[in-house]
């Protein structure tokens, strides 16, 4: 039985041998999207992602809310790295707006996105374990995380869905001995997470796994627009916390994880190397924020000029470079907002290192693209 | 005896007599029984639908724990479930998977509305992929508000499902 | 694992150090009006092959801002790829524009090979025409596909297929990605369309 299925609609002749199979959305191993796979026997011959789950329309609603009330439903993508979903959204309106941020509030947003970035992996990470039946990295980096989730709330009041940065700052200053609490937990953090390589990374059971798995050779990261620890992983040095320093990155001193491989094994071990340079980074932060000093400017509520303006900012965030373009009509409200985030521009790379790959090597494959399905529908 | 009284003809009425009679006579003594196993064994369904999902995978963390309250990580099939945390969001391309997992599902089976979301749309109720709450797609049995709920929260709601779930009547599911 | 932190050879970067270096030296604009340098030669490059067919949009520190015709955003796209060597797309947004019955569709370019360009977006916007009532894929809402000089827009078009009803022209798969399977109505980030209550 052989018959062709209309344009755009196959992407390959479907014969006898060949099986379409619909991972997800109730499954194990695909989160909140579908994953239509064709396999031959064991091995996948076609992959087809379906995203749109969770779409939720939030760049329709932004343009009915005005630069302030935008912000609670703009970290709903991604809310354990809420801080830095905000952030390119809150330098882009700073730009529309003609405000100028203090010295201390930029610091206090370091370290609270530095921090988010770490709860992010740390959730991944977890996800990761359990997508390959390995329950002791579900609970160690689950219940780890919950330290910095600590933190964050002494910080912001709220567990997860922060708000905490708006346009002209952050809402509000830091508790009083918050600095010598987070140096003292960021430490414990570090000396904790430098275990998982005895029970995780040096596993031998995770390396036949992970390793030589999904190759993602470094001309195709570039070619296909990969980002973040995808990018890395694969060995192009590109840290937007480097290239294009925001806020106080340049008065910091940030390196660069990168590994040459490419497999899943690289791809899961960038991120953990992240978490490690993020403590880092939150060291230098604390030492050299202004110890006291305004952390909000008053807001303003139109944008300073007249006419159609367009603002393109980008951050480093835990998947990758997130940017965010703001079209202003000089209306308190946002004529348009696009959300560039990280996991749409991953999840190209998912058709074509599946090709080829066996069907139970789908997940770990998957999930090390460091991918959000939220934050990918938006 | 019984060979005269049952006839082709009368074969449902009879076998469906007979079940009335099994249901009363083991709703008194057996119901406590059957309502307790069902309450420290329930196994929800691997459906994350939205953001919320990050606290559902916390409540099973180290710290919170939900396990010892009989609520069981979300890694069974959907054949062996009887619970769905419906967490966060329903867009309306969910909608009909959500609905198509509840049919699959065996009876007893409760769900959960956890989130704003999936209460009343919550944040997104003037979005227009997002349905206003779940409960023109399935029953819910308890809504644990939040945005996102705590996981303290959401254990709380289990608790008080498991409490509901005490109080039934167990023949309706036997 | 042997490679933990090492940068590749081909990457060798001076050790960052903070503030890092620009990625060119500013040299100071005789014109009264102080345009960063670096980013003008891009423009400068763009105007000298294509002449009137661009138009620059604005030049700001590290943003470039190019409008092209729907006819010439090939060419283009292709000069930049070869010659600027841009070589992915970040993100493409299109955005309604209901007063001037046009759909603009913005394309940010950046750069991973480059080292100088890491800092650089170049914004490649174009125009296509919008319809007042528009049926998705049989209308005159169409543009040239990129896909094919930047491989990396192929889910970016077909997002804004599905969102503004921009039919990209030679693009393999112009499916349908976010929306639900029986969205009937208009295309929902066009203006026209209201959500509700407001």
């Amino acid at each position: 039985m052989t018959f062709t299925l209309p344009p755009g609609l196959a992407l390959q002749k479907v014969d006898e041998r060949i099986m379409t199979l619909n991972v997800g959305p109730q499954h194990p191993g695909s989160g909140h999207m579908r994953i239509i796979v064709q396999i031959d026997g064991d091995y996948i011959v076609a992959c087809d992602p379906d995203p749109g789950y969770v779409h939720r329309g939030e760049e329709k609603m932004a343009e009915y809310r005005n630069y302030i009330t935008n912000i609670p439903h703009l970290e709903r993508p991604v809310i354990h790295d809420s801080c830095n979903v905000l952030y390119p959204y809150v330098l882009g309106a700073e730009e529309l707006l003609g405000i100028e941020v203090p010295e201390r509030a930029k610091y206090v947003r370091v370290i609270a996105s530095e921090l988010n970035r770490c709860i992010y992996i740390m959730y991944w990470l977890a996800i990761y374990g359990i997508f390959l039946g390995h329950s002791t990295m579900f609970m160690w980096p689950a219940g780890d995380r919950e330290l910095l989730i600590d933190l964050m709330e002494k910080m912001t009041g709220a567990r997860v869905t922060h708000a905490h940065f708006v346009p002209g700052g952050v809402r509000n200053d830091l508790p009083p001995n918050f600095e010598d609490v987070c140096l003292r937990q960021v430490n414990y953090f570090e000396k904790r997470i430098k275990e998982y390589a005895a029970v995780f990374y040096d596993n031998p059971i995770l390396i036949s796994r992970t390793k030589d798995t999904g190759i993602l050779s470094r001309q195709d990261a570039i070619r296909y627009g990969t980002t973040g620890s995808v990018l890395r992983a694969s060995g192009v040095d590109y840290d937007l916390r480097v290239k294009e320093p925001y806020d106080v990155y340049d008065e910091l001193d940030v390196h660069t994880n990168v590994m040459k491989e490419g497999d899943s094994y690289a791809r899961s071990r960038v991120p953990w190397l992240d978490m490690m340079e993020s403590c880092n980074i939150i060291r230098q932060a604390l030492q050299k924020m202004p110890k006291s000093g305004s952390v909000r400017v008053k807001l303003k509520p139109n944008p300073k000029t007249k006419g159609l303006e367009s603002v393109y900012k980008r951050v480093e965030s835990g998947r990758g470079s997130l940017g965010c373009y703001i079209v202003s009509d000089a209306k308190p409200e946002p004529y348009r907002v696009k959300m560039s985030v990280p996991s749409f521009r991953n999840l190209i790379a998912l058709p074509n290192l599946l090709k080829g790959e066996k069907l139970g090597n789908m997940p770990s494959v998957y999930w090390s693209l460091n991918y959000w399905p939220v934050e990918a529908d938006r | 005896m019984l060979k005269d009284l049952v006839t082709p003809e009368n074969a449902n009425v009879f076998v469906g007599k007979l079940g009335d009679i099994l249901e009363k006579a083991i709703d008194k003594p057996l119901g406590y029984a059957i309502n307790w196993g069902r309450i420290w064994s329930l196994w929800p369904v691997h459906i994350e639908t939205a953001c919320c999902s990050v606290e559902f995978g916390a409540a099973s963390s180290p710290r919170y724990d939900v396990e010892r309250f009989g609520i069981i990580e979300a890694f069974g099939s959907l054949r062996q479930c009887d619970l769905v945390v419906v967490q966060g969001t329903i867009t309306r391309k969910m909608a009909p998977r959500l609905r198509l997992v509840y049919d699959q599902m065996p009876e007893p089976k409760y769900v959960i509305a956890m989130g704003a979301c999936a209460i009343t749309g919550g944040l997104y109720f003037d979005s227009y992929n997002v349905l206003p709450g779940i409960d023109g797609v399935i029953p819910v049995d308890v809504y644990v508000p939040g945005c996102p709920p705590r996981p303290e929260t959401l254990i709380q709601g289990c608790m008080l499902l498991q409490e509901k779930i005490k109080r039934m009547k167990a023949r309706k599911f036997v | 694992m042997s490679a933990e932190t090492e940068n590749p050879p081909a990457e060798a970067k001076p050790e960052v150090k903070s503030p890092p270096p620009k990625p060119a030296p500013k040299k100071p604009e005789a014109a009264p009006v102080e345009l960063p340098a670096f980013e003008k030669s891009i423009s400068d490059k763009l105007v000298e092959k294509f002449g009137d067919k661009v138009e620059v949009g604005f030049v700001k520190e590290d943003r470039v801002r190019i409008n092209v015709g729907r006819e010439d955003v090939h060419d283009v796209a292709e000069f930049i790829r070869d010659e600027l060597n841009y070589d992915h797309v970040e993100s493409v947004s299109g955005v309604d524009y209901p007063q001037d019955n046009e759909i603009e569709v913005v394309y940010h370019i950046g750069s991973y090979t480059e080292s100088s360009l890491a800092r650089q977006i170049l914004v490649l916007a174009t125009r296509a025409q919008r319809e007042t009532n528009p049926i998705p894929g049989n209308d005159a809402t169409k543009l040239p596909t990129l896909r094919d000089v930047f491989y990396s827009v192929e889910f970016h078009e077909r997002e804004v297929f599905e969102m503004f009803g921009v039919f990209f022209d030679g693009h393999p798969d112009n499916r349908r990605l976010l929306l639900p399977e029986d969205w009937a109505d208009l295309p929902p980030l066009r203006k026209d369309f209201a959500i509700k209550g407001r």
